[in-house]
């Protein structure tokens, strides 16, 4: 049985070592890739494109549009006059969020009534977000500010003094200034691996079966799981020097800090890649030639970018999204992943990720084994 | 079943053998119809040492009645075994023991010839000494000795049919499936095909079993089986099957093909009329008797008849003669 095994492996080294363009190909991608993904995958949008339109243009007006663009949010485009200039500003796509002070700014101020709309492109989600929460803690902090000028000015509280009653301290652990590569990162290790591996063994057994090689092979006393298990040796090895250069460039190129344990992370890296084989078999079983492969295959990237919480957190998911999320590999080992690169936890609170990815793994190995096993029907 | 039984089995036995596809539709569909039988109610015997072949127009169930045998493809009914061992259920106990060749080029096109045959030599056990002795005596007997460095893919097709051979011969096998083997080869390298098999036949008495659409090939068998729309239309040896063609036959060329086509087809004591290129070959109960009659009915509507003469009946024209009888059946 081993020496079946290992004859199949050595023919797929062979075939595998002959296609150096192919192979080429497998190694860069990921690179290309995370090159891409990493400066261009960002989840907080600053330096908007923003119009004011300033109706008042008195000290403390300006000096709320100053607080605006030194947050580095905003950047001021253009000055316009009125309401309906702006909104067509952002109706022409010029600018994304709109200021409008109405007149007499400085005035109500001293009223205690004055008012600033804020008008924000609500037609892209992650700019419109970052807008209005910018927006929203920027007024916020400048009117407590303006509230507590007064209160020295009056005198009723020392320019030492804590003026509010409740001061909140937020400290943010792992990733104190919330930097998107250190969250992306991790993710897009699990992202790209499962990428590769779904990919390459899908590929590599329906296009045996389109050549009709697999009738040749079938044929022999090899059995289906040792044809298998011999396929998929090559793939593991490329997957597993992906794994280490989106590390590597990840850790030494972007930055970010690797926490945990390198060989714990290796280690269930290794379980992760035999999930996305198992994947990628049981594509290729139910999969009659290489485009409907590429078809599925592009439907769980797409999904499970969506569905595995590598963006989107999965708690906020209905249970039964959640439950869909299951299907892919993705969604297991990105916990693993931000747990052991990120938080630098060890296995002892990883526990039930590693098993749930370790029930994944022998439940889609023997699923595909078993579809393969239908013989040419 | 020990060895000692499965020595006193023939090659190849099938009894009633059924195969229905399901329909097409694939995994998403969940209706699972059950389609025509691709193979119906098969029975037949090849024995050691003979060379089989099966014979039938595309379609007619040869590589699936194959396939079958070998345990490629669930059989629906009826009983399949290779040297006595179930097709179903001990599918590797006949894979060691025979050599196939698929009917499409299924080598590994991109590995070398002598990769090929280490590849199929390693998977089939055998071991690095009998390799030495084997490979060498493969090569040499396909002429491949040459260009065991170029990839399988870039031989010519009646060079990778070679390889093919050899690869399915690596393990000293008793019997060889066939399939289609000299589709799509030049006349020269079919010939060559086939003096290799008949030495291997008179070497190493190793059974063949065979399927081809071309009849030269089928008169070089023991016995041949006609197979069409998946039943087993006749089976014997070539010559008792050339006798199947009924009455004599006359071979002529008319100089007006469509009329002459239809008017000799009504002729009375014309048995049969079957289309040969530019030729029409009629079967008749009389040769002496008919061929002036239907010289003169032809000269009546002004048609020329070049060439008028009696043939010996082929496989070919029993072929083609036993097919349109059984097609006629089935209306």
């Amino acid at each position: 049985m081993f020496k079946r095994i290992w004859t199949v492996m050595q023919k797929e080294f062979i075939q595998t070592l002959r296609d150096q363009r192919t192979l080429r190909i497998q190694i860069m991608l990921p690179v290309i890739q995370l090159i891409l993904f990493g400066y261009a995958i960002t989840t907080q949008v600053n330096h908007i494109p923003t119009i004011v339109a300033d109706q008042s243009l008195d000290a403390v007006s300006r000096a709320f549009v100053d607080a605006l663009t030194t947050s580095g949010y905003f950047d001021v485009i253009a000055a316009a006059t009125s309401q309906a200039e702006v909104v067509s500003a952002i109706d022409a796509g010029r600018a994304q969020v709109g200021v409008v002070i109405p007149p007499g700014f400085a005035a109500h101020v001293g009223l205690d009534d004055a008012q600033v709309l804020i008008l924000v492109d609500g037609s892209d989600l992650f700019t419109s977000q970052s807008a209005y929460n910018a927006a929203t803690a920027i007024a916020q902090a400048h009117a407590s500010q303006i509230v507590v000028q007064r209160l020295q000015r009056s005198g009723q509280v020392r320019p030492d003094q804590s003026w509010l009653p409740l001061d909140t301290r937020v400290r943010i652990l792992y990733n104190p200034d919330l930097k998107d590569l250190w969250f992306l990162i991790p993710g897009m290790i699990a992202m790209l691996l499962q990428m590769q591996t779904v990919t390459l063994t899908a590929a590599a057994v329906v296009r045996e079966r389109e050549v009709g090689t697999i009738e040749q092979l079938l044929v022999t006393p090899i059995r289906p799981a040792e044809l298998l298990i011999g396929k998929i040796a090559p793939n593991m090895v490329i997957a597993l020097v992906n794994m280490l250069t989106i590390l590597g460039m990840g850790v030494f190129w972007f930055r970010v800090p690797f926490q945990g344990n390198f060989w714990l992370f290796f280690a269930l890296a290794l379980l992760y890649v035999f999930s996305g084989l198992g994947l990628g078999l049981l594509l290729s079983t139910v999969s009659q030639n290489q485009r409907q492969v590429q078809q599925l295959n592009g439907m769980i990237m797409v999904l499970g970018l969506l569905l595995s919480g590598f963006i989107f957190p999965r708690s906020a998911m209905p249970p039964v999204i959640r439950l869909v999320g299951n299907i892919f590999p993705l969604t297991y080992f990105i916990p693993i992943a931000r747990g052991i690169v990120t938080k630098g936890i060890g296995l002892a609170y990883l526990r039930n990720e590693v098993a749930a990815l370790a029930a994944y793994v022998v439940v889609i190995m023997l699923l595909a084994t078993w579809t393969f096993r239908q013989r040419l029907d | 079943m020990s060895d000692a039984q499965g020595q006193s089995w023939p090659a190849i036995v099938a009894r009633d053998l059924v195969k229905e596809y399901k329909t097409a539709g694939g995994v998403l569909s969940s209706a699972r119809q059950r389609g025509p039988a691709a193979v119906d109610g098969v029975s037949l015997t090849v024995a050691r040492g003979e060379t089989f072949g099966l014979i039938g127009p595309d379609g007619a169930g040869k590589t699936t009645l194959t396939r079958v045998l070998l345990g490629l493809l669930a059989r629906t009914a009826g009983e399949s075994r290779v040297f006595g061992y179930d097709s179903m259920t001990e599918p590797y106990a006949i894979r060691e023991r025979v050599g196939y060749i698929a009917q499409r080029f299924a080598l590994p096109a991109d590995m070398t010839v002598m990769e090929n045959l280490r590849f199929f030599a390693d998977v089939q056990g055998v071991g690095r000494a009998d390799q030495r002795r084997r490979i060498p005596e493969l090569l040499e007997f396909a002429g491949l000795t040459k260009f065991t460095k170029l990839l399988a893919g870039r031989l010519s097709g009646g060079m990778k049919k070679k390889l093919a051979l050899a690869c399915s011969l690596i393990h000293e096998p008793q019997l060889v499936l066939l399939d289609e083997p000299t589709l799509g080869i030049d006349p020269v390298s079919r010939r060559e095909f086939w003096s290799l098999l008949g030495n291997l036949r008179a070497e190493k008495g190793l059974t063949i079993f065979v399927c081809t659409p071309y009849m030269d090939e089928a008169e070089r068998c023991n016995r041949v089986g006609l197979l069409y729309n998946g039943r087993l239309v006749t089976c014997d040896t070539p010559a008792v099957i050339k006798q199947a063609a009924p009455g004599h036959l006359l071979e002529f060329t008319p100089s007006d093909f469509v009329p002459a086509q239809r008017l000799v087809a009504g002729l009375a004591g014309v048995l049969e009329l079957q289309t040969y290129g530019m030729m029409l070959h009629a079967f008749v109960d009389d040769p002496l008797a008919r061929r002036p009659q239907i010289e003169a009915a032809l000269t009546a509507q002004g048609i020329f008849c070049i060439g008028i003469r009696e043939i010996e009946p082929r496989m070919e024209e029993a072929f083609i003669s036993l097919i349109t009888r059984e097609a006629r059946k089935g209306i």
